[in-house]
């Protein structure tokens, strides 16, 4: 695990680019982003909706679905690139190295079969195992999940589990064969807020058990502030900053992880109004010239509205902003 | 379940009852079968006689009653113009309907759901629309439009096609009856003989190609929207093979609305397959009851509607009972209380 780590990361994504063509135009919705997963790091990608993280999980398991497209870009596991493989090729990465959690486990879920067929089935697929050994191994990753009685539950049909459940069955799916990278698409998103906290906790645990890397797709940044070990924030399908976790919580560089973290409500401080970011993020065919989010920036100036900046180094962290360095701008040598 | 299946079938038998009921209060208004059955001469007196003999002066109230006793007795009655029990006569003919209904319905279910499936899957291929082009025919032809079409191409014409054309492509068809039929105990069948097969072919084509198309849409549309479901990304993002995911797991989640249709075009198929037999004087029940409609013969009429009337209670039934095989969640009410307290 260690020796692979030394010449290259699990994930490799370079210049990303999906497009959406459409009627009036090619939407561009995830446009020219870059990232690195390492062997068992956890990854949190933040955002607004639409900004283009699920879109960018979705791409990295081949999953896209039509007419969205992977315009540019390479996309590497473990040294090999993946993103123009075959599909049948790829689906043998899927589940096998690549385990996905979806957002809602309420439809996760095929509702005709029971939970133990869908384990097992899954199982097989990957592991070369007898119906008997499967259902075994499929019994194991249940209690494994935390779900009590498996032996009973296991012959149980999906609407017979509450949503915390079928969650925890749904990570069970995506482990099924030990992947070395499991993408959740917001996880806790559908879930009550008091089983959040045990599945995000459960989902941490097991990955590191497992060995496996996790790229976590949230919008809350409360979940990445205790879960990731770096976070990616993106804003209208641009990442603006990366960096350690505790450097972007605490030391946010780019204005718009600046309102985001602003934004959290802390507990024991009376507030009169929660802050926001004011506006909304543009849509994908209005994304202003420069930088995108430009026009709710409080601090934003002159090269902003001329031209986009790139991911700079800046201490710690990579940060997209003409504050932050930048040759085109007085903004240089801020902080 | 029992509870269930019980309870259904005394809904079933109200059903038949205000099928009957209905059949009866309209059977005033078909006719009189006294001037079909009298020479000219007979004279009014005589008329009313037989008019009187045969309870035709009683309320159609009456006349109801009388049938359901009569036919709680399995005594259905004698048929007016061709003077045998009705029973007797009906059962002569179901072989034939039934018998077409079900290649019929085999056809369109076998040929219409691959269709279905594969204009789902390939939304965008060629062959897809021309699938999809097909079944606009399929879908707007009436049934006897469709029953001529094909006697005129492969009866009339398939001789003068095949000469204009050089080689042997049209095959000729029987066009008229059942062929030969094989009699199995009171059951005739025409399974066992080639001409009894080959008759089948165009009358079946043309039963079932009205029902054929509209499964072939129904399945498309259904496997459109479950494929776009999330449980169906999370099977492809497992790993699963093509062939489970679309067909182990999509395709089941299409059967529920597939069953429901497929049940009541298999009652409409027997029950309209009379049109077809009237085109293809295919020896069924449904030309018994049509010659039956022109003769105002009453007892045949009143039993083909009750028999059709009790089919269809019986495919709603089986449908209903296939929704528990097919569907958990329709099954575990209690289990479903158990699960949460």
């Amino acid at each position: 695990m260690t020796s692979t780590q030394a010449n290259h990361p699990l994930l490799r994504v370079d210049n990303l680019r999906i497009e959406i063509p459409g009627r009036r135009g090619t939407l561009v919705a995830v446009d020219d982003i870059s990232f690195h997963i390492d062997e068992g790091e956890v990854l949190g990608v933040v955002g607004e909706s639409g900004a283009g993280k699920s879109l960018t999980g979705s791409a990295v398991i081949g999953l896209l679905e039509p007419p969205c497209r992977i315009a540019g870009g390479e996309i590497h596991f473990d040294g090999r690139r993946i993103d123009n493989l075959p599909y049948e090729q790829l689906r043998r990465i899927r589940g096998r190295h690549v385990g996905m959690v979806f957002q809602d486990p309420l439809t996760s879920l095929n509702p005709l079969y029971t939970v133990g067929r869908q384990l097992t089935e899954t199982i097989l697929t990957h592991n070369d195992l007898s119906e008997k050994g499967a259902r075994k191994r499929a019994l194991e990753l249940l209690r494994e999940v935390g779900i009590p009685a498996a032996e009973r539950r296991i012959d149980q049909y999906p609407h017979e589990f509450s949503g915390g459940m079928r969650q925890r069955v749904v990570i069970a799916l995506a482990l099924c064969a030990n992947p070395r990278l499991v993408i959740a698409d917001e996880p806790t998103t559908a879930l009550d807020v008091s089983i959040q906290a045990q599945i995000i906790t459960l989902l941490k645990r097991l990955c590191r058990d497992h060995g496996a890397a996790v790229m976590l797709v949230t919008h809350d940044m409360g979940v990445i502030a205790e879960t990731a070990d770096r976070v990616a924030v993106m804003y209208a399908g641009r990442i603006v900053e990366v960096g350690p976790v505790a450097e972007v919580v605490l030391r946010a560089k780019h204005p718009y992880t600046v309102g985001l973290m602003g934004s959290i409500p802390l507990v024991g401080h009376d507030v009169e109004r929660l802050t926001q970011i004011d506006g909304a993020m543009p849509r994908l065919d209005a994304i202003p010239p420069g930088c995108a989010f430009n026009p709710r920036c409080p601090r934003a100036f002159e090269p902003c509205l001329r031209e986009r900046p790139e991911l700079l180094t800046v201490g710690p962290v990579e940060a997209a902003c003409w504050l932050h360095g930048g040759t085109s701008g007085g903004g240089g040598g801020h902080d | 379940m029992i509870a269930f299946v019980v309870r259904r079938l005394l809904q079933s038998i109200l059903v038949l009852l205000a099928v009957g009921f209905i059949a009866f209060s309209l059977f005033t208004y078909v006719g009189d079968p006294i001037n079909n059955m009298v020479g000219q001469d007979t004279t009014l007196a005589q008329r009313a006689e037989l008019r009187e003999r045969l309870g035709l002066d009683d309320p159609f109230v009456v006349q109801y009653g009388r049938f359901l006793l009569n036919a709680a007795q399995g005594d259905f009655g004698i048929s007016y113009r061709h003077r045998r029990p009705v029973a007797q006569l009906i059962a002569e003919r179901v072989p034939a309907t039934l018998e077409l209904s079900l290649v019929a319905a085999a056809l369109a279910l076998f040929i219409g759901v691959p269709m279905g499936v594969y204009t789902g899957l390939h939304r965008r291929g060629f062959l897809s629309q021309v699938f999809l082009a097909l079944s606009l025919i399929g879908i707007s032809l009436p049934t006897f439009l469709i029953g001529i079409l094909l006697i005129l191409v492969f009866g009339v014409l398939s001789q003068d096609i095949n000469a204009a054309i050089g080689f042997h492509l049209v095959p000729q068809l029987p066009t008229f009856g059942r062929g030969d039929t094989v009699q199995l105990g009171w059951w005739s069948t025409g399974f066992l003989t080639e001409s009894g097969l080959l008759a089948l072919i165009l009358p079946s084509i043309t039963l079932a190609l009205f029902q054929m198309t509209l499964i072939m849409r129904l399945v498309r549309s259904e496997m459109l929207e479950v494929l776009r479901t999330d449980y169906i990304k999370f099977a492809r993002a497992r790993g699963l093979s093509n062939r489970a995911v679309n067909f182990g797991h999509a395709l089941k989640n299409t059967l529920v609305p597939v069953i429901t249709i497929t049940g009541l075009q298999l009652g409409s198929i027997i029950a309209f397959a009379l049109i077809t037999e009237q085109v293809f004087q295919w020896p069924g029940m449904g030309l018994l009851f049509i010659q039956a409609i022109s003769e105002v013969d009453i007892p045949v009429m009143a039993a083909y509607l009750m028999l059709v009337g009790f089919f269809f209670v019986v495919i709603n039934l089986v449908v209903d009972l296939l929704y528990y095989v097919v569907d958990p969640r329709l099954r575990a009410d209690k289990a479903v209380a158990a699960g949460h307290q």
